[in-house]
């Protein structure tokens, strides 16, 4: 292994720009002339709009237009759309309402989009907006999960009991039989909690049209500019694609929330040519509260039947699923692809059946959110798991270690084929890390304190590398998932690879370029990654799913071998040999069994002078690019387990000890696969212990600011113990599996099981507020009392 | 309109702004000093802290009249031409960003807390003390570990790193 | 925020005047509470008022048995005051626990007292020493001073120059966090002079800052955490929200009060 090749902690050569401040993320974009454009939104979660008076408003100071629904209509603008086509149990399409980009006679929650006001300065737009008269009628507003089937109040005509799918995976004959056989059966109820992404750097986007040439630009805060531009051009029609450039520069954290088409980069980009001006928009965080998708919202019963020696048999879901007001960008997949095919966990469970009710409510759209559908199966199943074995009598970690999967490849009752794995490393390994051994000698300590402490565990799996382009597509997916790359070789060496994968804090820049300097034998720093431009980089699908290593990685993979391959055909004819007699390694092409050789660097100079072959025989140049699709999607997995000590005064749970074993396959950057484990276990003890957003019956967004919504700030969390096993991935060629979403996956229900093991009896919400816990322990000092 | 004279990075800016403008506004909008950012609007995220004549204070809720005559110091002044300060170069080694849109308030958070504390900072205080700064990235970990480092590379630095300590509670 | 006049006046006098010539002027001090509020459009003064260069308001000294501090010190300058941590140091210690560094640096004792937000500190601690509000026309006692919540006795174009503490044998604070913002959502201020005790709420209280007199009676007894043992407080006129409801604030009152006297008592 070289000092920056694979496998290495190289240190990020993108970090230059960010410690000194010379990031550029979308609200840094200036453009000569620029406008500012501010959004009007619903104060109710759910009324008719009579009437919109723009006509004070339009008279103000600095205002350049106005613009409503009626004006985007006029214009041909197509509403927004949602990618993922979910038919029911009886086969029919999903019942999906319009989502218009600014509200067309009705607004359906609180922060929708009524009118947007250009002006010369923000506090002018402000000032104007707030001129604006719009009579509502306000109608009564469905918000509880729950309770939103069948509703008196109905969300979209189209959906008229607020039904958007009744969905279903598995085989419901098998599952119940096994369930008749089962001589154990453990029965749940769970709340999956609403969150809200929080990047730190707010969405942001400018837009600007050239009318010179007809063509609009526009910046955006997006982790996939390529299918923004796609969905822009052929679904909303601002544009052909040839006259429409998308740039995601800087993007300052996306957690899934910067994967969707939002109204305001539409408008803004096509308001730019409306009012002939560019026209910026940044939320500030409470539009953001309002208006950025959120994540989660699962109501669920879950049941899992055993035998009497503890085998799992058979699992039973029933999950109603919050999509809020509209459907988002790829919304209808994530409680079911991204879901229901994660129920097996790690287990060898024979029968698995869940069905999926997907609701309208009166609130933010809800979509995938770090982790998407995986969090919420994992949650599910490692309760269940633990709460099974605790009635069993058994040790949770035995019982779980009982059950794994132990032989691959595995096909589960739920469509996924694991390819490879070994989930009893991971566990033991963790337990040592953790040091099981002395749990109770801890938790007596505890005790002797007045404290209650808890281990809980969490043996995760996610697909991620999403995903193989036919299997989405028979799903329901309206695009391929594959990644494209181009490895530009320059006359001297250097190398500029263009990607489809979008870098918002993962650290492309180097790992990409790790894979690079170690392929070609060439220098690091002679190595740069371009990415987000849509006028750069031909065409890409983005980063999500923790696909940009298993997917991105391989395309770029796919083309360094193109690039060696033409390589090779210009040293045979540099080296005057054969070229199956050429060799490449260490940067060097070289004739077998000779000491002739051509350094990489002078193979790409031969290239391009094109001086020792005949330019009709092989082409000039060195530039190769390559698209990959994955062979199936990828099965990181591990083992994550957490101690907490609770005080049961106040209530407050400290988390005192994590141990994280994670199995991402290969590695390229320890440093930076630790620090994904890192923030994603962070926000899974957010969403575990403090985060939790709550709209109240009138559907007014009670925690819309960071005053009132618990973000986890350094004092709530602990450091972590990371550690690492390897099974690689076969279906790529790095044998990558992916570790951008694992902590968020792992996290939440390894806290909540500590959490209960400490408190002595299962029902306990997320988040775990200091309030919540107290009153849970409250009842178990009162019931150790009584015993 | 009010006028408006500041010591910015060590040059001298004087600016006719409405008296409305936030620091953070002047610093982004007017002297195109884009590295102070903007994460929230109730004072809460630290993405937009400053040094405002040596302390580290919230640019966001600080209007730029009332501060007439400071000496501010932004993220981009930290450095002293090309060579970074050791808070920097410890978030690099550290691994302490991943997006880096928090990264200019925690830094300059860091090095207040130095200030404040000296060079000997142990994990709980460090965490304590990063109250006003929120992250979504890192899980904290390595910005812990960077502080800590960063903490003790000041104290090797050059005297100019050098502010001497109180030991008090802040 | 909404358009306004600024003004710099270079002494308290000079403000008063100031505040006086303009209508719907504010003074701005710390700016924690009141440029967040503008921000938000939810305050629209047409003149401000700027404290930060009137020298006569700034400073900690001690004069005879009280510490006297300006109103435009900072929190940060009182937690850090050698007079403040020498006299009574749970007042530097309460100073030093509000909001994070950055805000220590720039919110006032002035401000915040003036803006007696019901999760604010310094009422506590007002109210527990029995200190006195100084203003430009009069001095009054806490008591007189916080008349509700987000009000005080304070009149239009009325500023308040200083808050003298009378020096006490024995004081305390501990607070429970709100854990999303970081205010305080129980604070309990306990104090001891001679035979007198008192213990205050702040964060929890329908009112704001309030007495709780049951405490003192138990605590004048003999004053030790285990005094408070069994002692709970009721949860009429508590406040609830979705991070606490009023049962839970009123049980954290005991817990938070045992705190403080711990505190206080060096146990």
């Amino acid at each position: 292994m070289s000092a920056t090749g694979i496998g290495a902690a190289v240190r990020r050569k993108e970090d230059h720009r960010f410690i000194t401040g010379q990031g550029r993320y979308t609200d840094d974009v200036n453009r000569p002339g620029q406008a500012h454009a501010y959004f009007l939104r619903s104060p109710h979660a759910h009324a008719k709009i009579k009437s919109i008076d723009t006509k004070a408003a339009a008279g103000m100071p600095g205002v350049l237009g106005i613009f409503t629904g009626d004006d985007l209509a006029t214009d041909k603008i197509g509403g927004l759309i949602c990618g993922w086509m979910i038919h029911n149990k009886d086969g029919s399409p999903m019942r999906a309402g319009p989502h218009p980009a600014l509200a067309q006679g009705k607004v359906r929650y609180v922060g929708d989009h009524v009118a947007v006001v250009v002006a010369e300065t923000l506090a002018q737009a402000r000032d104007a907006a707030e001129a604006i008269a719009v009579d509502y009628q306000e109608l009564p507003a469905v918000v509880d999960t729950a309770k939103a089937i069948g509703a008196k109040t109905v969300v979209h005509d189209e959906a008229p009991d607020n039904s958007v799918f009744n969905w279903h995976l598995g085989d419901k004959d098998a599952t119940e039989n096994a369930f008749k056989a089962a001589k154990h059966v453990t029965k749940i109820d769970l709340v999956n909690n609403r969150l809200v992404p929080n990047a730190m750097e707010p969405r942001a986007a400018v837009g600007d049209y050239d009318a010179g040439d007809g063509i609009f630009t526009l910046y955006t805060t997006s982790q996939n500019p390529h299918v923004a531009r796609l969905v822009l051009s052929a679904f909303i029609g601002i544009a052909p694609e040839n006259k429409l450039r998308v740039i995601a520069p800087d993007v300052g954290g996306g957690f899934g929330s910067k994967i969707f088409i939002y109204a305001e980069e539409t408008v803004c980009v096509w308001a730019a040519k409306k009012v002939g001006r560019p026209v910026k928009w940044t939320a500030d965080r409470t539009e953001a509260f309002l208006s950025d998708a959120h994540g989660r919202d699962h109501v669920t019963h879950a049941e899992l039947a055993t035998d009497a020696e503890g085998k799992i048999l058979a699992m039973r879901v029933k999950t109603t699923a919050n999509l809020g007001a509209y459907l988002s960008t790829f919304s209808s997949s994530v409680p079911t692809y991204l879901y229901a095919p994660l129920l097996s966990g790690q287990y060898d469970i024979p029968a698995i059946y869940c069905e999926v009710d997907a609701v309208y409510t009166n609130t933010a759209p809800v979509d995938a959110y770090r982790g998407a559908g995986r969090p919420e199966a994992t949650f599910v199943v490692e309760r269940l798991v633990e709460i099974t074995a605790r009635q069993l009598g058994k040790d949770p970690a035995k019982f779980r270690m009982q059950n794994y999967i132990k032989k691959f490849p595995h096909q589960t009752p739920v469509i996924m084929m694991y390819d490879a794995g070994n989930y009893g490393a991971s566990m033991k390994k963790a337990l040592e890390i953790i040091d099981y051994k002395g749990i109770g000698k801890r938790k007596r300590d505890s005790a002797r304190a007045g404290k209650l402490r808890g281990i809980g565990f969490s043996s995760y799996i996610e697909a991620c590398g999403i995903a193989p382009s036919a299997a989405v597509g028979s799903l329901g997916a309206g695009v391929g998932l594959w990644e494209s790359a181009e490895v530009r070789v320059n006359p001297v060496g250097t190398v500029e690879v263009l990607t489809g994968s979008h870098s918002h804090g993962q650290g492309h820049e180097t790992t990409f370029a790790q894979l690079v300097s170690d392929r070609l034998g060439i220098p690091i720093d002679n190595v740069s990654i371009i990415h987000g431009d849509t006028d750069k980089v031909q065409m890409g699908m983005g980063t999500y799913g923790s696909r940009s290593g298993a997917v991105g990685m391989s395309a770029i993979f796919k083309a360094i071998d193109k690039v060696i391959a033409k390589g090779k055909k210009v040293a045979a004819h540099v080296l005057e040999a054969d070229e199956a007699d050429i060799d490449f390694a260490d940067g060097h092409f070289s004739v077998k069994g000779t000491d002739r050789k051509l350094d990489f660097g002078s193979c790409a100079l031969q290239a391009y002078v094109a001086h020792k072959f005949n330019g009709q025989e092989l082409e000039p140049g060195l530039k190769e690019g390559a698209f990959y699709d994955p062979t199936n999607f990828t099965f990181p997995a591990g083992v994550h387990i957490c101690e907490v000590e609770i005080d049961p005064e106040t209530g407050v749970t400290r988390i005192e000890r994590w141990a994280a074993v994670d199995d991402f396959g290969n590695v390229i950057n320890p440093m930076i696969v630790e620090g994904q484990v890192h923030g994603g276990i962070a926000q899974g003890v957010g969403q575990a212990l403090l985060e939790g957003a709550r709209y109240n019956a009138d559907g007014q967004l009670v925690t819309a600011s960071f005053m009132d919504y618990t973000m986890p700030r350094a004092d709530d969390l602990p450091s972590f113990d990371v550690g690492m096993t390897v099974t690689p991935c076969p279906s790529n060629p790095l044998g990558i599996k992916g570790c951008g979403e694992a902590g968020a996956i792992a996290s939440p229900p390894a806290v909540i099981n500590a959490i209960t093991d400490a408190l002595g009896h299962e029902d306990i919400a997320m988040p775990a507020t200091p309030q919540a816990v107290w009153r849970a322990a409250q009842k178990s000092v009162n019931r150790m009392a009584a015993e | 309109m009010a006028t408006v004279s500041l010591t910015v990075n060590g040059k001298a800016v004087t600016a006719n702004i409405d008296p409305r403008t936030l620091l953070v506004q002047f610093l982004r909008e007017n002297l195109r000093l884009t590295g102070t950012h903007v994460g929230c609007d109730t004072s809460q995220c630290g993405a937009c802290l400053v040094h405002l004549d040596g302390k580290a204070v919230k640019s966001c809720t600080t209007l730029a009249v009332s501060v007439d005559g400071a000496s501010v110091t932004t993220i981009e002044g930290l450095a002293s031409g090309d060579t970074l300060h050791p808070m920097q170069e410890a978030f690099r080694e550290h691994h302490g960003l991943q997006c880096g849109f928090c990264t200019p308030g925690m830094i300059m958070s860091a090095v207040d807390m130095v200030n404040r504390r000296g060079h000997e900072l142990d994990e709980k205080t460090i965490r304590e003390d990063l109250d006003g700064n929120i992250c979504r990235c890192t899980g904290y970990h390595n910005i812990v570990k960077a502080i800590a480092a960063g903490a003790q590379a000041m104290a090797g630095g050059s005297l100019k790193d050098r502010e001497p300590p109180r030991h008090a509670a802040e | 925020m909404y358009a306004f006049t600024y003004h710099k006046p270079t002494s308290a006098r000079q403000a008063a005047t100031l505040l006086a010539k303009k209508e719907d002027a504010k003074l701005l001090a710390g700016g924690h509470t009141l440029l967040p509020t503008m921000k938000q459009r939810l305050a629209s003064p047409t003149a401000l008022v700027d404290l930060g260069a009137c020298a006569d308001l700034k400073g900690i000294t001690v004069k005879g048995r009280n510490i006297v501090i300006g109103a435009m010190t900072t929190h940060g300058e009182v937690a850090n005051s050698a007079e403040v941590q020498g006299a009574i140091p749970a007042l530097a210690f309460l100073a030093g626990s509000i909001g994070d560094p950055a805000v220590r640096y720039r919110g006032t004792i002035g401000g915040s007292v003036a803006n007696n937000d019901p999760a604010a500190d310094y009422p506590a601690a007002l109210l527990a020493l029995g200190a006195t509000v100084v203003t430009n026309k009069r001095k009054l006692t806490a008591e007189e001073f916080f008349t509700g919540l987000y009000e005080t006795a304070l009149d239009e174009g009325e500023i308040i120059t200083k808050v003298s503490f009378p020096l006490v044998s024995k004081a305390g604070y501990a607070k429970f966090r709100n854990p999303a913002s970081r205010y305080a959502m129980v604070g309990v201020f306990v104090a001891k002079r001679g035979s007198e005790i008192r213990v205050t709420v702040t964060g929890a209280g329908e009112g704001g800052v309030f007495r709780w007199p049951e405490a003192e009676a138990a605590l004048k007894a003999r004053f030790a955490p285990k005094s408070l043992d069994g002692l709970k407080h009721t949860a009429n006129g508590i406040n609830g929200d979705i991070h606490a409801d009023a049962e839970y604030r009123a049980h954290l009152i005991g817990v938070m009060a045992k705190q403080a006297v711990a505190q206080a008592t060096g146990k």
